[in-house]
């Protein structure tokens, strides 16, 4: 049945994508982490499956396109930032200082 | 119900729908003179010949109970009904006749005084809305209507005052008339919550056939309303401390004063009490101010009218003393007797006024022909008049006989019936004694005063200037008219209520009956013996004799310097010229010192200091301290949002696992 | 054996996330995120979703990253230049953090297992085994495809939206003039 190791592993991969978000200052970087987020969440949705049923695959379909659609307006906005500041690096954005 | 009496609306549309159309006139054709007199005078007159009707019928249908015509329902809410209601009984009757009659007449004298006036078209607008208003507040059936035509005349007298407003004093006038109104309007709206928590009503009808039941008699519920009722008349009907803004009021046009502020609207605290003279009969002690704040008032005004030089200041504190009458009248119970002086007022009042303002209009234009700038009301400026205007000099004589209390014209037979009910309420308390006296040393006063009046004003050389004297002319047609109709009024008018020893004696009396029978149930019977009477009738005869007398053998109109040249007064003269300085006391005492705890305190002090910043600068420098301190937490680094919005997730996680 | 490939994969997976994570050069980080998604696909496999595995391969291992390692390039990041790590306070934190989470997350695991939730996990009382035992008689597809167009066709609809949404946007954005 594998469920309870399934949920263990997917909470391990969150908390490394939610490191890997706190420790990288490279913008692409830290969206391959967020993917990696996604994904965790994705093996707990197929995992739970078993339990409830198709409708937990389905979710993870939806997941997946949410996610597709995700990386690419982000990615444009890397590449519109990139051209602004000739850096990726999430320490030279600061247009939101307070 | 008689048939005739439901059209009563029509006696309050008819003035309205002249306003609509002056008003809609003086905005479109301001020059279209004939018609807006036709429209004008039309309407009131077409009111007044309903009302004829109207009266015609009541008389037919000798009814004790009122007729109340019901037009629609106005404020449905809960408990609280109040409905569009006219009211027609013997009471609203007698003040329905003279509003419209003495307002005709007046209506048709403006004619000719306002004739030259740009204004034309909007003075007629105003007067025929006040004629509206008026009516509403005498046909009103219960106190929420008669509220709406209190407060509506109250407007107009303001408009009317003020209807000159391009000199600022006129405004101001009107200003202040509005606002001294306001006090005594604030005293009218307390006492009718008071009557409606206490009888659930306010319909005139319900609340005095409930008033006998919920009120213990003097209780101190009643007694408030009543006093709260009174401070509301006090202000519209200038009684002490509220009189100043009458004088003022003369700022208007003359035959407003004569229409406004002598027959009708001043009038209307009158009858106010006698419509409430129910509740007022439960209260004594509330009866009691009233009768003597009404005597002091009548000395009080007397005594300023002796010094004044503007003939208009003379005839106005001359209303404030009448209305004193009233009060006393009234507040003695003798409901009968003051509306009978308050008609006999308004005929002898009126064509005073309206004299006066005939010989303002003839002095005015002899210095608008000489390019003079006098005073055309200043006394000292007259003089001798009776060679060019011998109509209006026979009038106001006539008129001034009647006001004096000469036996025989109308305001000796009202007056000395307002005295004598005073000294027959001597009987209860000593107190009437006093009030009787103090008004009997009034009835002197006035008898002095107007005696020089007139010979200010007709007699002795004339000191309007040899120039002027050739463009002085008696006043046309038009306006001699009303006069010789008012004066005709003013010299019959006793026989309405004739004193009790003679024949065919007090016939207001018995048709007032229905309307005050209920009062009188809870008051003593006052009743004076036929040689009380006929001593009282003699001493008033020797008052006005008297006050005639010393007027003619201690005045000297020849002596008298025009305005321009008149040497200052001193002494005693001054502090009745001067009015007692009251206005300057009440300036020093109230407005001043409101004006100042405005300004210094509440203004810059606790707005400024204060509210604005503690309060209002010092929240928005709190806003903005906090705002700092927030924006330190804003980076702009995306790292820092992540880690508090880790933390933040960390935290509800903790919070989520707990069980 | 079963528990054996998991633990395998699993494995495969954690260790490529953390290499992925940990790695100086964009285009490292990106080929260890490749190999955990392939990993994971192993897992889903494992967990009776046949059909997500392949959309995982091919969607996300095969566009989603290429779409990443295409952007890397177009922004010529491929070489290893300074590190984009934070200092070591920061590592500091994002280790404590990090582990913070999988602490939680595993205390939730732990009371789903044991019982907890238990009117939730009620609602869905699904036999072991019964998943795989549908996916063998309709199909891998058809087993997702009967939610899909019947119980959830209007999401799937507004999916469509969105995604069409994201292409225009990431037009609008990545071009230098529209």
């Amino acid at each position: 049945m594998l469920l309870g190791p399934a949920l263990g592993v997917s909470a391990l991969l969150f908390a490394i994508g939610v490191g890997g978000v706190l420790l990288r200052r490279n913008a692409i970087v830290i969206f391959m982490c967020v993917e990696l987020m996604l994904n965790a969440v994705n093996l707990t949705f197929v995992a739970l499956a078993q339990q409830i049923g198709p409708q937990g695959q389905v979710i993870v379909f939806f997941v997946m396109a949410v996610a597709a659609a995700e990386a690419a307006v982000g990615l444009a906005i890397i590449l519109a930032v990139y051209r602004h500041k000739e850096s990726v690096n999430l320490q030279d954005v600061n247009l939101l200082r307070g | 119900m008689p048939p005739v009496i439901e059209w009563v609306w029509l006696v309050v549309a008819l003035p309205l729908a002249g306003f609509a159309a002056n008003g809609l006139l003086s905005l479109v054709q301001p020059s279209a003179k004939r018609a807006v007199s036709a429209i004008g005078v039309g309407t009131v007159a077409a009111a007044f010949v309903v009302t004829l009707a109207i009266v015609r019928g009541l008389a037919g249908a000798h009814a004790s109970d009122p007729f109340v015509v019901t037009l629609w329902q106005w404020i449905p809410l809960g408990d609280l009904r109040v409905a569009v209601a006219f009211q027609v009984d013997q009471l609203s009757a007698v003040m329905l006749l003279v509003v419209t009659g003495v307002g005709l007449l007046i209506h048709v004298f403006s004619v000719g005084y306002m004739r030259a006036d740009d204004g034309y078209a909007r003075y007629f607008a105003y007067l025929n809305l006040f004629v509206f208003f008026m009516l509403v507040l005498v046909l009103g059936a219960n106190f929420p209507i008669l509220f709406v035509g209190w407060e509506g005349v109250g407007l107009c007298s303001y408009l009317l005052i003020g209807f000159w407003f391009d000199v600022k004093a006129n405004a101001d006038a009107g200003k202040k008339a509005f606002l001294m109104n306001r006090i005594g309007d604030a005293g009218f709206l307390i006492a009718m919550f008071f009557i409606f928590q206490a009888t659930g009503s306010l319909a005139f009808d319900e609340v005095f056939a409930r008033a006998p039941r919920v009120f213990a008699i003097g209780g101190p519920t009643i007694t408030a309303i009543a006093l709260f009722l009174f401070l509301g008349c006090t202000g519209k009907s200038a009684q002490i401390p509220l009189y100043t803004w009458l004088p003022d009021a003369m700022a208007g046009p003359t035959p407003v004063s004569a229409l406004i502020h002598a027959a009708t609207m001043v009038t209307a605290g009158v009858y106010l009490i006698a419509r409430t003279n129910v509740l007022f009969a439960m209260a004594p002690i509330a009866g009691a101010v009233v009768a003597t704040v009404g005597a002091v008032t009548a000395l009080w005004a007397a005594t300023i009218a002796l010094k004044q030089w503007d003939i208009k200041k003379v005839l106005a504190y001359s209303t404030v003393s009448q209305l004193g009458y009233m009060f006393l009248g009234v507040g003695v119970g003798a409901i009968a007797s003051g509306m009978f002086h308050l008609v006999t007022h308004a005929f002898f009042k009126a064509l005073l006024f309206l004299g006066a303002g005939s010989v303002i209009h003839a002095l005015h234009h002899a210095y608008h022909a000489t390019h003079r700038h006098e005073d055309a009301q200043d006394m000292r400026n007259m003089g001798g008049l009776r060679r060019w205007m011998p109509w209006t000099a026979s009038v106001m004589w006539l008129a001034t006989l009647a006001i004096a209390g000469v036996p025989g014209f109308s305001g000796f037979f009202s007056k000395d019936e307002v005295l004598a009910m005073t000294f027959a309420k001597g009987h209860e308390h000593v107190l009437f004694y006093g009030l009787w006296a103090v008004g009997a040393v009034a009835a002197l006063l006035t008898a002095f005063y107007m005696t020089r009046l007139m010979l200010y004003t007709f007699h002795g050389p004339n000191r309007t200037g040899a120039a002027e004297q050739g463009h002085v002319h008696e006043a046309p047609w038009v306006m001699t008219g009303p006069l010789v109709i008012l004066a005709a009024l003013s010299v019959v008018g006793g026989v309405l209520n004739l004193p009790e020893v003679l024949p065919q004696s007090g016939w207001l009396h018995h048709w007032l009956e229905p309307v005050t029978a209920a009062g009188d149930f809870f008051r003593p019977d006052t009743h004076l013996s036929h040689g009380t009477e006929w001593a009282l009738l003699g001493l008033a005869t020797v008052i006005a004799g008297l006050g005639i007398a010393a007027a003619w053998r201690f005045l000297t109109p020849a002596d008298l310097k025009p305005a321009a040249e008149a040497p200052a007064e001193t002494g005693l003269q001054k502090l009745l010229l001067r009015k007692w300085y009251v206005d300057e006391i009440y300036d020093t005492l109230i407005v001043r010192p409101l004006v100042w705890l405005s300004d210094v305190v509440l203004w810059r002090r606790v707005d400024a200091g204060a509210i604005d910043s503690v309060g209002v600068n010092g929240s928005a420098r709190v806003a903005r301290g906090l705002g700092v301190i927030g924006s330190w937490l804003q980076t702009g680094h995306v790292g820092t949002y992540v880690f508090f919005f880790v933390v933040g997730a960390l935290l509800l996680l903790r919070a989520a696992t707990r069980f | 054996m079963r528990e054996v490939v998991f633990w395998g994969f699993s494995g495969v997976a954690l260790a490529a996330a953390l290499l992925c994570v940990t790695r100086r050069s964009a285009v490292a980080s990106a080929l260890w995120l490749v190999l955990t998604l392939f990993s994971l696909a192993g897992l889903f496999v494992l967990l009776d979703a046949q059909f997500i595995a392949a959309i995982q391969v091919l969607v996300y291992a095969g566009a989603i990253m290429v779409l990443f390692l295409f952007v890397i390039m177009l922004l010529n990041l491929g070489r290893a230049g300074p590190s984009d790590m934070r200092g070591w306070l920061g590592r500091g934190v994002a280790a404590l953090l990090g582990v913070g989470l999988a602490v939680e997350l595993w205390v939730l695991v732990r009371i789903v297992r044991g019982g907890g939730f238990a009117a939730e996990t009620a609602a869905y009382p699904l036999p072991p085994g019964e998943l795989a035992r549908v996916q063998q008689a309709e199909g891998a597809v058809g087993m997702l495809a009967e939610p899909l167009f019947r119980q959830y066709l209007v999401p799937f609809e507004i999916t469509s939206v969105l995604l069409l949404a994201a292409i225009v946007g990431a037009v609008v954005l990545a071009k230098r003039k529209i």
